[in-house]
């Protein structure tokens, strides 16, 4: 008998215990639905209704086609794209360079190197000189302004320094011994070695670039140079003017490109993150062990 | 193949620390660097004195510990719950759902934000019709802000940070927990004298590192999110740094600001990591 309501209480609390879990899983994810139910809803029922939405009221593509039409979204997933693609390229090579020169104790001053590059995630210029850097660099308006400045993140090549630390040390004597030279040494040998670390690093570069927008905005002045977020910022947070063509509708269509514009930014991430998402769990793992 | 490596962190790290300089002059763009007029502590003495200085010392500080008190131990309570789950695809289906906003952009996520607590958004809304008050515009009001802001952060990372503490408790050694349950203990005492003891090193460690931060917060959410009726207590260091700096055009003070917040975190940082190496025999370095 006492052991019979022992686990019945334990079933409850089972019970209790995974619909707390449910629950904030919906808070989680509740926004994002609405968003996108709300995209392709019906505009005039979108603007009668007030509160949650459970489906999509009625269906209707004229909020993607009026943001389409009027806001260059393609030519923003380009040069985002273009950050994306060169900037993480160069993000992994550069990282692969420094964590492979800091992770050599021959180099020559190889401990002021490393401290000079864990001094910087502790302590920086700021905001304003690095503007005034860059600036002066010629860079302002470039889409370099989006990759030079952040071609390194010391976090993550850390976390790739300890991954080359932990190789085998015969494994890269034998080779020198072999006669390989440092560059071989790096691409034929531990790159290939490393190649998990380095996955872990493409989607930790990846996403920063693909969310980023406040470089942007202070970086770069020409429209047709604007990355996807910065777009999207001009209709969610500044003032909406997708709508201004659709004369006495524009109430109700500034509302729905605004749920459209959302939904263009976040469900790339939503589809691919299921798929991606271990890499990612990697990268918190690989930070933990190295503190 | 040192030199690239070299050159990016003089360039775009060791330059910059330099330009901290200007937080001394009067700068004046057209003129450089070196035209510029050497005011000595005139922009640091310009922001303690000035109104604002102590509405965003004290709102970062004051948003930091909100932050603390809310959004640090919530991921902890979720790995908790996590753990106590039998079903494995429903704890890996929940896992991900609750990772995803990380990953969303600001400027999304900000979007969303604010949809959600216009006047006619969902949280007036149901505040209205189901509690019947009457907010109007969440974002509007001041004495909300950080309300808004702490408890939307929830959102956004309380589901991902519960990784660090999820591996923490899958690293107690399983012995301990079946000798607990021959030994006739049931959920709670396995969380009070297995579960807690053994992920309280990293709890520790998590804790002081958020500690390191204490006068650190993001622009990026803050300017995305107020607006000037909200300044007053919206207005962080940070946010404050970008709105004199670059909308304002005013370099040196903006440098003058941005250099006070960071010798401040390097000291908190410091004493945080000197405490940890103390409690814990682990620092940051």
């Amino acid at each position: 008998m006492g052991v019979q309501t022992k686990k019945t209480g334990y079933k409850i609390g089972n019970f209790i215990i995974a619909l707390i879990l449910i629950g904030f899983a919906l808070i989680c994810i509740y926004p994002l639905a609405y968003v996108i139910f709300a995209s392709v809803s019906d505009p005039t029922r979108l603007t009668q209704h007030t509160g949650l939405l459970l489906t999509p009221l009625g269906f209707s593509k004229e909020g993607y086609k009026l943001l389409f039409h009027n806001v260059p979204i393609a030519t923003g997933y380009g040069n985002t794209l273009f950050v994306v693609v060169v900037g993480t390229t160069l993000n992994i090579f550069f990282s692969l360079l420094a964590a492979f020169v800091l992770s050599r104790p021959q180099i020559c001053l190889h401990k002021l190197l490393n401290k000079m590059a864990v001094f910087t995630m502790y302590f920086s210029g700021g905001m304003i000189p690095l503007f005034l850097v860059v600036k002066s660099f010629g860079l302002l308006d470039s889409r370099w302004a989006l990759i030079l400045p952040v071609l390194i993140n010391t976090y993550n090549m850390i976390i790739l320094k300890s991954s080359i630390e932990g190789l085998p040390a015969t494994i890269l004597e034998s080779a020198r011994i072999d006669g390989a030279g440092e560059f071989t040494l790096l691409l034929k040998i531990v790159l290939p070695l490393v190649k998990p670390t380095i996955a872990v690093l493409v989607m930790y570069y990846a996403v920063e670039h693909w969310n980023s927008w406040f470089n942007a905005m202070i970086y770069i002045q020409d429209r047709g140079k604007y990355p996807l977020q910065l777009l999207l910022r001009e209709i969610l947070i500044g003032s909406n003017t997708v709508a201004a063509s659709m004369g006495a509708d524009v109430d109700k269509y500034m509302s729905l490109t605004k749920y459209c514009a959302s939904a263009v930014g976040a469900l790339p991430i939503m589809i691919l993150f299921p798929f991606l998402q271990k890499y990612f769990v990697q990268g918190v793992m690989a930070g933990a062990v190295k503190e | 193949m040192a030199v690239p490596v070299v050159l990016y962190y003089l360039l775009f790290h060791y330059l910059p620390m330099a330009g901290l300089a200007i937080s001394f002059l009067d700068y004046r763009p057209y003129k450089g660097v070196f035209g510029s007029e050497f005011i000595g502590l005139e922009n640091f003495v310009d922001f303690f004195t000035s109104r604002s200085c102590w509405t965003v010392i004290r709102n970062t500080f004051t948003l930091n510990v909100y932050d603390i008190l809310i959004v640090f131990p919530t991921p902890i309570i979720l790995a908790l719950l996590l753990n106590e789950l039998r079903s494995r695809w429903l704890k890996k289906g929940i896992q991900t759902v609750i990772y995803i906003p990380m990953f969303i952009s600001m400027v999304v996520l900000c979007g969303i934000i604010k949809d959600f607590c216009d006047t006619q958004g969902v949280i007036p809304q149901i505040l209205l019709n189901v509690f019947g008050i009457d907010t109007g515009n969440l974002l509007m009001r001041p004495e909300l802000y950080k309300t808004v802001h702490v408890f939307s952060s929830l959102w956004q990372y309380a589901g991902w940070n519960s990784i660090v503490y999820v591996a923490a408790i899958s690293a107690i050694n399983m012995e301990l927990y079946e000798a607990a349950s021959v030994d006739g203990c049931g959920r709670w005492k396995r969380l009070f004298y297995v579960t807690l003891p053994g992920i309280g090193p990293t709890i520790l460690v998590m804790f002081i590192l958020r500690i390191g931060r204490l006068m650190s917060a993001g622009y990026e959410k803050v300017i995305l999110l107020y607006n000037p009726l909200t300044y007053e207590t919206a207005d962080v260091i940070s946010s404050y740094t970008y709105r004199m700096g670059l909308q304002n055009g005013d370099y040196g003070y903006a440098t003058a600001v941005g250099l006070f917040n960071a010798v401040l975190n390097l000291i908190i940082l410091i004493a945080a990591n000197n405490i940890a190496k103390k409690k814990t025999g682990k620092g940051l370095w």
